[in-house]
């Protein structure tokens, strides 16, 4: 049996160089032609070269299109920014967790002015409890545990909490924009708009 | 022979083309033959099966069953498709209701369910079962590869159809799913390389596939068209391919 497999293997071997022969002449034959034309592109060479291209761009804009088309220009999403009261109703060293429910914010006060923390853990993105008692921001996930400043100190957590932008609005309120961070560890926590000084 | 013709024959003679592409379409009169009797679309059937290749001990009729599968969920999805509307408002509630106010709706229902579980497990067995007998090895190799894809698409087809209830598991197990979106290099908003392109959580990888930075109703809508009608149809295609190709190259089998 093995003998039969092998030459079969033979046998689509000398079908696939009788095939490369075929070919060969067959490009020869062309190359003659074209050589009698003093290796100028043909007539039908040209229309072919412009059609392939046209047909070529015109694919590669509707590609282009659908991917574009799957990212609407209008998406309604609720505001990025929130007034979050006025700088008198908090205490100096508090950390408020007034907004943490609907916004998902601490707004911290410290001795210079204010600053706001985003809740979420830099480890895998669970919302972490403020602990008054120790003075600690900590994750019930994995036990990540933060200073008051956002700064990690135990835990799996790779990085600081990231802060978001606050102002004073034209009223006299604060105001978070979500839509805006500032990173420890790209410098930006001394940046205008990651604090508000009191 | 410019670098033209040159470089065209370097990969059309490639064994990666060649695997892919069995013949070109030199105008000879045994090639016209060969196209003709080797094209998909015109020639879906074989013209003989030999004897080996449907023993059961050899190969465990995985991809047969896969393929019953996915004939199921088809005929049970269509049925789910006439009572469900793929709106927040409405989802949860006709998943209910065609569960239970529908005449055998349960048990299309979970025929759909538990058919497409069967298909993804039949689906892994059927690869171990083509990688233990090793056919997926020349001239088969180009096969694996359609394979492959069809696994991805059989693993797409459960992933979307897992947002379709609209229920709390739904939303959080594809937030939880899709988070991988996020991480794609240049692409995703949290992946490496983010701030090339200047991606944000509404314009990446992931916002492509939510219609927005979460999921949402667009998701919902998107998902519900990619599991009912994109997905179906590319794995149709490919399913074509697959069976007509391990045809044309001939069933592995044991050694006789």
């Amino acid at each position: 049996m093995a003998e039969t497999r092998a030459v079969q293997i033979d046998d689509r071997a000398e079908v696939e160089a009788r095939r490369r022969e075929e070919q060969r002449q067959e490009r020869a034959k062309r190359q003659r032609e074209k050589a009698a034309l003093g290796g100028l592109w043909s007539r039908r060479d040209v229309m072919g070269r412009v059609a392939w291209s046209l047909f070529g761009i015109f694919s590669l804009t509707t590609i282009l299109a659908a991917v574009r088309s799957a990212f609407p220009r209008v998406l309604f999403l609720p505001p990025s920014t929130f007034k979050a009261g006025f700088p008198r109703d908090f205490a100096v060293g508090e950390v408020s967790e007034k907004y943490k429910k609907d916004y998902r914010v601490w707004i911290v006060r410290d001795e210079d002015g204010f600053y706001a923390l985003w809740a979420k853990c830099t480890h895998l993105g669970c919302t972490p409890r403020w602990l008054t008692a120790e003075n600690k921001f900590k994750c019930p996930c994995h036990g990540s545990g933060f200073y008051r400043s956002g700064i990690n100190f135990e835990g799996p957590a790779p990085r600081p909490l990231e802060r978001l932008k606050i102002s004073v609005a034209e009223d006299g309120q604060l105001e978070i924009d979500k839509s805006v961070k500032f990173l420890f560890e790209k410098g930006q926590w001394g940046k205008a708009g990651s604090f508000v000084k009191a | 022979m410019s670098w033209w013709t040159e470089t065209k024959e370097q990969i059309t003679e490639s064994p990666v083309w060649k695997s892919i592409f069995r013949h070109g379409y030199d105008d000879t009169p045994r090639n016209r033959i060969l196209m003709v009797s080797g094209n998909v679309w015109l020639h879906l059937h074989p013209s003989k099966v030999r004897r080996h290749a449907t023993r059961m001990r050899f190969t465990w009729c995985m991809g047969g069953i896969t393929f019953l599968m996915f004939l199921i969920t088809v005929v049970t999805g269509v049925y789910l498709m006439f009572y469900y509307r793929p709106v927040t408002q409405y989802a949860y509630a006709d998943m209910k209701y065609l569960e239970f106010d529908m005449p055998f709706g349960m048990v299309m229902r979970n025929m759909h369910r538990w058919a497409a579980h069967g298909m993804v497990i039949a689906v892994w067995l059927h690869m171990f079962r083509v990688f233990l007998t090793g056919s997926y090895k020349p001239p088969r190799e180009f096969n694996w590869v359609v394979g492959v894809i069809l696994l991805v698409l059989t693993l797409l087809l459960s992933f979307t159809g897992y947002l379709l209830p609209w229920d709390q598991l739904a939303i959080w197990a594809v937030t939880v799913g899709s988070n991988m979106g996020r991480a794609t290099p240049l692409l995703g908003h949290e992946g490496p390389f983010h701030e090339v392109l200047g991606v944000n959580p509404i314009y990446d990888a992931r916002a492509f596939l939510f219609g927005g930075g979460e999921v949402g109703p667009a998701t919902l809508m998107r998902f519900y068209i990619l599991h009912c009608i994109f997905i179906p149809l590319v794995t149709s295609l490919f399913l074509a391919v697959h069976f007509w190709r391990i045809r044309r190259d001939g069933f592995s089998g044991p050694a006789l």
